[in-house]
């Protein structure tokens, strides 16, 4: 069955020009957290020579000349964006696999070879049409082809209008393109396997392609042999449709600026595990276990360095915000030494299983059970309603000195009544 | 002591999952159904008559006094449909010169042009060269008189 990667372009960038029209054609670059380090560049960025990941005070020299235009991240913005981007792409393949926020796999069925470049046509306008967000395609027998496809889109190697279909290549034409691209773009070869090729002397997608799988297992891994027999167009890796509930659910940021008292890391700590049984409690999941961690700047090196985490399980499997953020904070105190200065925490939710499925507990009511579902059932309500935090346990503070330096971001655009974009 | 019993001994499997079963801890209430249930239909949602596509309708509040002549007055809440092609006499949100602004789409001549609602504002018109872009077409306002 053939395989779509539809990926979006510069996502995070083109959300922002989405609702800003004057950052077209502009060099963009969105910061990450505490606008520290590119985490979206626009072409014009790109073709300045920024890199993904290098940090904002190490551009701005170059953003001064070039003037370009930095923000923070919006992630508020991003996801809804990404959200509309996937149900839009649903309607294209009853098969599909979100990979990230801004990629999806589809499984393109029943479509006739000749028909499928139009196919992926139809799907970059809708997506275009309906969110203003560009995307390529990438059309392929495997997942790790596609995505390789994928990357050809983008840079118009192959086909030109930003849609790839390696099934309208001939063998030769395909071995000639192989050549041409790095072993290190291939899908799930990373720095250290690409460095390693390179030194047997397999530097391009050809070279890898034609390399015994047998070969490889030996020197690396099944993961690699997989990746060589998928360049030859045989699946190895199946599609991951929606609906396989999540296994654990992370939150944590970094914060600010430096938290040295516990108060102050409770109230962070307190803030995650609320935001993440409100994630649990959207999955129709109960945790059993929850780790918290905390850890001073590793890039400070001159100061004292810390970091310690915990597990923490629950006497019965829960979303009850109270009873998560009581069990993280508990854990915190086991983690928490006085003396350094923090820069990250966070809750990780374990041991996730479908909320209908836990066993009752001796001790546990089922009454306490259904009081429970229904009061946060309520708090979810009202907070969808009036905001998010607008109701929440009193832990997680008030003032939140902890939170997030985001000094150049755009407006909620479609999730707060009160930054509409305004047009006149 | 005997030791085999005049009955097949079933013993714990060890070292398998557990079957993680549904316990129904809610009470059942008991009597007779509503009459009425058979009659039940969904209420009204302003959500699906306003916004038939959720991908690609946008909120977006009008500003200024150009459109006053349609209906859209400074603070109104438009309703945008991205998705929907443009038809002359349509109002649109178009952006010109990377501004965003809220006009009738109309055709002059065979060209594209965007009239305000207002004989105090100009039509917008677009020379050889000049782009037009249609972001969305304002399918509806909403205006709230008592909140």
């Amino acid at each position: 069955m053939p395989i779509a990667l539809v990926d979006c372009n510069n996502f995070y960038v083109s959300c922002e020009r989405v609702f800003n029209p004057k950052l077209e054609g502009k060099p963009v670059v969105v910061l990450s957290n505490n606008d520290g380090c590119a985490v979206a560049r626009s072409n014009e960025v790109k073709a300045l020579g920024v890199k993904m990941g290098e940090p904002w005070f190490k551009m701005e020299k170059l953003a001064k000349q070039h003037g370009i235009i930095a923000l923070s991240s919006n992630y508020t913005l991003y996801g809804d964006m990404s959200a509309r981007v996937m149900s839009i792409l649903s309607e294209f393949s009853d098969q599909q696999e979100v990979y990230s926020v801004d990629e999806c796999f589809l499984g393109l069925n029943g479509f006739a070879p000749e028909d499928l470049v139009e196919h992926g046509q139809k799907i970059l306008r809708a997506v275009r049409k309906q969110t203003g967000i560009p995307v390529c395609v990438g059309i392929a027998d495997t997942k790790t082809l596609s995505k390789l496809a994928n990357h050809c889109a983008k840079k118009g190697f192959a086909g030109s209008d930003g849609v790839c279909d390696f099934g309208r290549l001939s063998e030769v034409q395909l071995s000639k393109l192989f050549s041409s691209i790095p072993v290190g773009e291939i899908w799930g070869v990373g720095r250290q396997i690409g460095s390693k090729l390179a030194v047997m002397g397999i530097e391009t997608v050809e070279a890898l392609r034609r390399a015994d799988p047998e070969y490889i297992r030996q020197q690396f891994s099944v993961v690699v042999e997989r990746t060589v027999k998928e360049l030859n167009g045989i699946p190895c890796i199946e599609l991951e449709e929606a609906g396989t509930p999540r296994q654990q659910i992370m939150v944590s940021r970094s914060f600010g600026q430096p938290v040295t008292t516990i108060e102050d890391l409770s109230e962070s700590v307190a803030y995650f595990a609320t935001t993440a049984a409100t994630k649990l409690r959207k999955d129709g999941s109960v945790a059993s276990s929850l780790c918290v961690f905390v850890r001073t700047n590793p890039f400070k090196e001159k100061e004292a360095q810390y970091q310690r985490s915990v597990v923490v399980p629950l006497s019965q499997p829960s979303a009850d915000t109270a009873k998560i953020v009581s069990a993280a904070l508990a854990g915190l105190k086991q983690v928490f030494r006085a003396g350094f200065r923090y820069k990250k925490s966070g809750v990780l939710l374990l041991g996730l299983q479908g909320k209908d499925t836990v066993q009752a507990d001796l001790f546990d009511q089922p009454m306490d059970q259904a009081k429970s579902e229904a009061r946060m059932k309520i708090m979810d309500q009202i907070n969808q309603k009036m905001g998010k935090g607008a109701i929440t346990i009193a832990a997680t503070g008030v003032k939140q000195r902890w939170a997030m330096r985001r000094e150049r971001k755009s407006p909620n655009y479609t999730s707060d009544w009160h930054e509409l974009l305004e047009v006149d | 002591m005997n030791t085999s019993a005049p009955f097949p001994v079933i013993k714990p499997v060890v070292g398998s999952p557990p079957v993680l079963l549904p316990l129904f801890g809610n009470q059942v209430p008991a009597g007779f159904p509503s009459p009425a249930d058979d009659y039940l239909e969904r209420r009204l949602s302003l959500d699906e008559h306003l916004v038939p596509n959720k991908n690609s309708t946008f909120l977006v509040r009008a500003r200024g006094n150009s459109m006053v002549g349609a209906g859209i007055f400074d603070g109104d809440l438009m309703v945008v449909d991205k998705g929907l092609n443009a038809q002359p006499g349509d109002i649109v949100v178009a952006v010109v010169d990377g501004e965003f602004t809220v006009k009738y789409l109309s055709l002059l001549n065979g060209v594209f042009c965007l009239k305000p609602a207002n004989p105090r504002f100009q039509t917008i018109e677009f020379k050889e060269g000049q782009e037009l872009e249609i972001w969305g077409v304002v399918t509806s306002t909403i205006k709230q008189f008592r909140r």
